[in-house]
């Protein structure tokens, strides 16, 4: 099927859209120039059981409306990975549900034309047309690089067109010289290899019956250790790699030896391809660049900027994005408000205050790090400082069997792990990515604060220096323990040869105003999505297990009458304020805290007894050698969606109302507020809890620093990885290390307090 | 003959041959770093791993261990 251009009137024409892929080395403005075409007219596509994305989108030429889908940045089409061989599989139609591009846009850096044309040259071996678009060429102009498009086009025996993506120029040209190529339909001529080499690649597929493309037995020779190797032999049995190794070698023998006989005979074909379209300057031109790398990379000098630029990136997420947390939050409390006055009491109003409303906030308050933290990777990765940073930390990070580009997603993680596993999309190995996503929760987010605060300055507040080395001990739980689960993952499930880390260091431009909007947009809306929906069934559910049963002993409903009682001691206080006589004043006064402090015992009475508060008191043998009550143990449970909930729960627990975090974690004398007092005088009324008291308050502190306790987190691993196997085993294995340390501290603390 | 890994920054050399794993071999093979090409050390990281190296207009980031299969030559 083909799409006829000027249709005869009268006559049927089947037509389809046009697809066109986009194919490029990293750092060559491939997204920029897949931006120009599609505008906004785009959308991500996810293929099973790989992590990698692919952005779709449609753009208009000639009147004609084509589809572009832009693949990941390659250095080559030789797949060593399921990630990798996607692109090569789309590229040959493989890809279920998807149509075989009809032409392949081959983007290539014009300050790096030899280099760039490797990949060009295997997608000449594909039998698919292809167009070259030379970008970048306002930078080649500043390298006093000359080229001579028309010339290059005839020696590589496919269009080449100029553009220069960030500007959006030549864009249109591209657009028509695609649509041009795929009406053709014409396949360009495969790079001419020896004719050794060739006549065992038709061996192959002549011996396969034909039923692979002639690239797919190219690579099969080519790839030692590749991926085809492993696919074709699932295909056809393991039969075909002794017929594979005996091809290799007599290849070595004709001296043709893989994998060397591939980049000999490409980079051959394009010197002399280049050779005479090209002209370089006598000297190499020392651009700003170079000048710039020369300080980022110094020894001195590049570690300062990194350490400055990390202080400034963590400073934004956890500093800036308060002040519009607490935007999202104090929306949340006034629709909540409003909401309360315009219903009557009872289950609805209920679901939709503490539920609904709580959930659609808890997605809503991750936005603003989330957003800020892809600006700022958006700035660093355009302008090519990612790299380097990555090349400064490498050595650290492989200490744990991860690299250089971990370390700003962990780094991220210390203010919320939730922008910061999304962050691990910088890392392109799939095992070192998954490694950092299943140990990033461990290091101690903000939300981790608040009980930190609260139990140090009950029990740890003493001597003054006490309180500091405390903290900064359960900062220091998440550092130590992170990269050695790291080191465990990567020596046991996560195995594997050690990935290679050629980087490419690309030269420094000025980032885009345009693409990092992009990016963050593109980073809430992923996450909002995606993640968003799954947050908010888990509020939901926590809510009704903390909810129900809501029948008091004598069949009132604990939330009517719960809701009177705030009523009662709301008019109470305001009728005290504005009572002008003092005696009056002291009498409604003291009214209305004996009406706040029955509304609590009762509050705390309807949670105690709810689903939640039933199950804490079953499990309380469990919680019992950590040396925690079923009180405790409830907080903790309650706690697991979300753990920032659980000095509100303390405080409901205790009867002292729903207690706020925030408070909690600003308040200086946090050990002299109700609730502080509260913990102290159950703990001491209980004879275990009593006696230990330090050692129970470090056990739960140990526990909360290292259990998962964050519906969010979960959500966004399965988001990231594709797959429920990843956040249920970063769940089981967080939640039995926060056990076992948990039970250790308080069993040690115990032997030690006699 | 020396290896990458023990060329001192700012000097320039050639690649006589490269070694090792294959997937390693591969990668250095297509972004150019093949026998009769030119490279330059231009530095090491803070901790003396890994180094950047410039082939023609790339500059990459290698690992030592990585640069310890590349066999060159320096000049003179």
């Amino acid at each position: 099927m083909r799409i006829a251009l000027n249709p005869q009137p009268g006559v049927l024409v089947i037509t389809r859209t046009l697809t066109v892929a986009l194919v490029g080395n990293p750092n060559t403005g491939k997204s920029t120039l897949f931006n120009a075409l599609t505008g906004l007219r785009q959308h991500v596509a996810n293929y099973p059981g790989v992590t990698v994305e692919m952005k779709k989108g449609t753009a208009r030429a000639a009147g004609l409306d084509f589809q572009v889908v832009d693949l990941p940045g390659t250095y080559s089409l030789a797949p060593r990975s399921p990630d990798e061989m996607v692109s090569v599989d789309l590229l040959l139609g493989h890809v279920k549900g998807e149509s075989r591009p009809d032409v392949v846009i081959s983007i290539v850096d014009a300050t790096n034309l030899e280099r760039h044309l490797y990949l060009t040259t295997q997608l000449l071996d594909l039998g698919v047309p292809v167009i070259v678009a030379v970008n970048l060429i306002d930078l080649a102009a500043r390298h006093q690089l000359q080229i001579d498009f028309p010339t290059l086009s005839k020696k590589l025996g496919v269009p080449v067109v100029p553009v220069q993506a960030n500007r959006g120029l030549g864009v249109d040209d591209l657009a028509k010289a695609a649509t041009a190529a795929a009406e053709a339909g014409t396949p360009p001529a495969p790079v001419p290899f020896p004719p050794a080499f060739r006549a065992e690649v038709d061996g192959l597929v002549e011996s396969l019956g034909g039923r692979i493309e002639p690239y797919l037995a190219e690579r099969l020779l080519l790839d030692v250790g590749g991926y085809t190797e492993k696919q074709l032999a699932h295909r056809f049995g393991p039969t075909l790699n002794t017929q594979v190794t005996a091809a290799r070698s007599r290849l070595a023998g004709a001296g043709c030896a893989v994998p060397a006989i591939e980049a000999r005979t490409r980079y051959g074909w394009i010197r002399q391809a280049v050779s005479g379209c090209l002209r370089r300057p006598a000297q190499r031109v020392v651009t700003w660049g170079d000048r710039l790398d020369r300080v980022f990379t110094h020894k001195v000098w590049g570690t300062l900027i990194f350490l400055a630029l990390m202080f400034a990136v963590f400073q934004a997420i956890y500093v800036w994005a308060t002040p519009l947390m607490e935007l999202i939050d104090g929306g949340r409390g006034w629709l909540a408000d409003g909401v309360r006055d315009a219903m009557s009491p009872g289950p609805l109003r209920n679901l939709l205050t503490d539920g609904i409303l709580k959930g659609v906030g808890g997605v809503l308050v991750f936005l603003p790090q989330i957003m800020i933290l892809f600006a700022v990777i958006a700035v660093l990765e355009d302008c090519g400082y990612m790299a380097r940073a990555a090349f400064l930390m490498d050595k650290l990070m492989s200490k744990c069997g991860l690299n250089g580009k971990s370390f700003i997603p962990l780094l991220s993680s210390v203010a919320c792990a939730v922008p910061g596993i999304m962050a691990t999309r910088v890392i392109e190995n799939r095992r070192d990515r998954l490694a950092t996503i299943l140990v990033a929760p461990l290091m101690s987010c903000s939300a981790r604060l608040p009980l930190y605060m609260l139990l140090i300055g009950i029990f740890l507040s003493d001597p003054w220096w006490l309180p500091g080395v405390a903290l900064f001990g359960m900062y220091l739980i998440g550092l130590v323990v992170a990269p050695l689960v790291a080191l465990v993952l990567k020596r046991t499930l996560l195995r594997g040869e050690t990935p290679v880390f050629v980087m490419e260091m690309p030269a420094f431009k000025v980032p885009q105003v345009r693409a990092v909007l992009r990016r963050m947009i593109g980073a809430g809306w992923a996450f909002v999505y995606r993640a968003g929906t799954l947050i908010l069934a888990s509020m939901v559910l926590i809510w009704a297990c903390l909810y129900f049963p809501s029948r008091m002993p004598d069949g009132r409903s604990y939330d009517v009458v719960t809701a009177e009682l705030g009523d009662d001691a709301k008019r109470l206080k305001e009728e005290a304020d504005q009572a002008t006589d003092a005696e009056v004043k002291k009498q409604k006064g003291e009214e209305a805290a004996a009406k706040e402090d029955e509304l609590n015992t009762l509050y705390g009475e309807w949670k105690r007894q709810s689903v939640l508060g039933r199950a804490g008191r079953a499990l309380e043998p469990a919680f019992r050698p950590l040396g925690w009550d079923w009180k405790i143990g409830m907080a903790a449970l309650a706690s697991f969606p979300a753990r920032e909930v659980v000095v509100g729960t303390l405080g409901i627990i205790y009867n002292q109302g729903d207690v706020d975090p925030k408070e909690v974690a600003r308040d200086e004398k946090v050990a002299e507020s109700g609730l502080g007092r509260a913990i102290r005088e159950e703990w001491s009324s209980d004879p275990e809890t009593g006696k230990y008291r330090v050692p129970v308050a470090l056990s739960l502190l140990v526990f909360f620093a290292l259990c998962c306790q964050c519906a969010s987190t979960l959500a966004v691993i399965r988001r990231e990885t594709g797959s429920w196997a990843w956040p249920a085993f970063t769940f089981a294995y967080m939640t039995a290390l926060a056990y076992v340390g948990a039970f250790i501290t308080f069993q040690v603390g115990r032997f030690i307090v006699g | 003959m020396t290896t990458l890994d023990q060329v001192p920054p700012g000097l320039r050399c050639r690649i006589d041959a490269v070694d090792g794993p294959p997937a390693l071999v591969q990668r250095l093979l297509e972004l150019g770093l093949m026998d009769g090409e030119e490279v330059a050390v231009i530095a090491r990281a803070p901790l003396g791993d890994p180094i950047e190296v410039e082939a023609a207009l790339t500059r990459l980031s290698l690992r030592r261990a990585e640069a310890a299969h590349v066999h060159v030559t320096l000049p003179g």
